[in-house]
């Protein structure tokens, strides 16, 4: 019966064709549009994932998210080293800075400064050289993808100057970092230079970077938020607190949201109509089947497994340009990078596709359960 | 117990029907008495609207009656659960269609195996069985042939193959021979008076054909949801 079936969706290709290239499509949507959103979503976190020995991130109570920083007195990481539990803690710098090369390009980048004495803040990622290099005068790190955007075309190599606000800075490492929400440039630099190269005012620091000892990150941060009146959070805490930051205050949600809404109602429109298409063409054949001997649970068991058929060809389809779409564009040097196909969202966007295909099928399963076998003698 | 040839195969006792239309009932059969026995062809005559196709599917189980009695193979139709009454239609009885109703995206050999694989049977035995059936109906170069490829002649036969192949005792047609010419409704009858006569089968055709009533055993008349004559083709 099941290849019965098969037999039946793809006695008419144009109808299997449709149906299998609407779930496909509705598929491609759902899934593209919701990795794209999680992966927007992490590259605003992005800096605090890469700060992968960081366990405690210390700040002004007014910040809300890790890209609105607030200059802190020096005095708060002292007072921070003091609280009970944190193992150790150090200053981070982080601001925007114009850059420009000898060539003349211009553009902005994120500049971070991290501790002098223990190099912690920085990422871990290093395509060329390496952290300590950092320590030579005037040098600095930049990410991959700034590096192609200064010098399109140019090989990845060390060496290229810039000026940092007309001061030199000479590139030492190149690093692949997790890529920044919103700037394209990411540049790492020890503290006290990159201070030098962006002063801000009275107060540098912008975030204290710490380890938490005994009790975990969670008490650890209680406590140094009761003793010092600053904000402190966990990693994982922080992540979520930037994230939701920006799914509350920007319309990027909604605008992901609609996109994949409109997948879920292509994807119900296509299957339901093409389905009832299906069903009423083929009216006078379930009559005969039914006439025949076939037992209705027989009928359901067929239609079940030709949307299952589609549905897995559709979502096979649909699920591959996608993940196509994150291989071939998606890369380390381009606007995309960061950007993945998780897991979960494709087993997600399979559910969906199921819950879709079968909310389709009801109505046009019901109307088969209820045709009158004696349909077949009818003019 | 399925009875044996020369015997009774369907017995109706006042079988009556009626259907909603226009927000009231129309009386389609009333009070309609019908024997058919093994071994027979019996064709059910008169003008449309009479309730001969309605007639036909309440003893083909596809239709319940509103009233009455109805025994088919020895077994009351009307009180089989429906799940029970499908699979009794399945196993006993065979139907020809006048618009054949194959399955277009089927072959010749798979449209007549359904009711065979419908049972349960695999699908290389259905098949072989199928062919059998087909070759002995004339049909051996069109077994791979789809229907829209052969002609209308050739599709009643793979439909008579299809209401024959699982051997039911009990096989019903609705103006099988409607969209055929002369010569070929004389081989459609033929095949069904060899087939299913000499294998003890009953058998119930609906018709307007008057060509065709020399196939047969019984002529029975309707009119008005009611049996008005009936004549016996010998006589």
């Amino acid at each position: 019966m099941i290849r019965l079936g098969w037999r039946l969706l793809f006695g008419d290709p144009a109808k299997a064709l449709g149906l299998i290239f609407g779930i496909a499509f509705a598929t491609l949507l759902i899934t593209q549009q919701g990795a794209l959103f999680v992966g927007l979503m992490l590259r605003t976190q992005g800096l605090i994932e890469d700060a992968q020995e960081v366990d405690l991130w210390v700040m002004d109570p007014a910040v809300e998210y890790l890209d609105a920083s607030q200059s802190m007195r020096d005095i708060e990481l002292q007072r921070v080293r003091g609280v009970n539990g944190v193992k150790w803690a150090v200053p981070m710098f982080k601001t925007t800075t114009p850059l420009k090369t000898p060539e003349g390009r211009i553009n902005n980048a994120l500049l971070i400064g991290f501790d002098d004495a223990s190099l912690i803040g920085a990422t871990q990622r290093f395509l060329v050289g390496s952290v300590e290099d950092l320590r030579r005068p005037d040098a600095v790190a930049i990410d991959r993808y700034g590096f192609v955007k200064l010098w399109p075309g140019e090989p990845i190599a060390v060496g290229k100057v810039l000026e940092l606000n007309d001061r030199r800075a000479e590139i030492v490492a190149i690093t692949d970092a997790a890529a920044a929400f919103a700037l394209q440039v990411i540049l790492y630099a020890r503290y006290s230079q990159a201070v030098s190269y962006a002063p801000t005012g009275r107060h540098q620091m912008s975030f204290i970077l710490a380890r938490a000892g005994e009790g975990g990150a969670r008490t650890v941060a209680q406590r140094v938020t009761a003793e010092t009146g600053l904000k402190a959070r966990s990693s994982t805490d922080f992540s979520e607190m930037t994230i939701n930051y920006y799914l509350k205050n920007t319309g990027i949600p909604v605008n992901f949201g609609v996109v994949i809404v409109i997948g879920i109602i292509v994807g119900v429109a296509v299957v339901g109509l093409t389905m009832n298409m299906f069903v009423n063409d083929n009216m006078r054949i379930f009559g005969v089947l039914k006439a025949i001997g076939v037992t209705n649970s027989q009928i359901v068991g067929m239609l079940l497994t030709q949307c299952a058929i589609a549905a897995i060809i559709g979502f096979g389809i649909g699920i591959g340009l996608t993940a196509a779409f994150f291989t071939f564009a998606a890369t380390p040097t381009s606007d995309l990078r960061g950007f993945f196909l998780p897991w979960w969202i494709a087993a997600g966007g399979l559910f969906l596709i199921v819950t879709v295909v079968l909310v389709a099928s009801v109505a046009s399963l019901r109307r088969v359960l209820w045709v009158d076998p004696a349909i077949v003698f009818r003019g | 117990m399925v009875p044996a040839s020369n015997q009774v195969a369907v017995r109706c006792r006042g079988i009556a029907k009626n259907f909603a239309q226009g927000g009231h009932a129309t009386r389609a059969l009333d009070s309609i008495d019908l024997e058919l026995r093994l071994g027979e062809i019996t064709f059910i005559v008169g003008p449309s609207g009479s309730g001969k196709t309605t007639l036909l599917s309440i003893i083909g189980g596809i239709l319940s009656p509103d009233d009455g009695e109805l025994d088919v193979l020895g077994v009351p139709l009307r009180q089989l659960p429906p799940g029970k009454l499908v699979r009794f239609r399945g196993v006993n009885v065979g139907f020809v269609f006048q618009q054949f109703n194959l399955i277009p995206s089927l072959t010749a050999v798979e449209n007549a195996a359904l009711p065979l694989i419908i049972a349960g049977r695999s699908e290389r035995d259905a098949n072989a069985a199928a062919s059998e059936l087909l070759c002995r109906l004339g049909l051996q170069s069109q077994l791979s042939m789809f229907p829209r490829d052969m002609s209308v002649g050739q599709q009643q036969r793979i439909s008579i193959a299809r209401a024959l192949v699982h051997n039911p005792r009990l096989v019903v047609s609705d103006e099988p021979t409607a969209a055929l010419d002369a010569d070929s409704s004389h081989v459609v009858m033929e095949i069904l008076r060899t087939l299913a006569v000499t294998d003890s089968r009953a058998v119930l055709v609906v018709t307007h054909d008057s060509r065709i009533f020399r196939t047969g055993d019984r002529v029975l008349r309707m009119e008005d949801g009611r049996m008005v004559s009936e004549e016996d083709v010998y006589s």
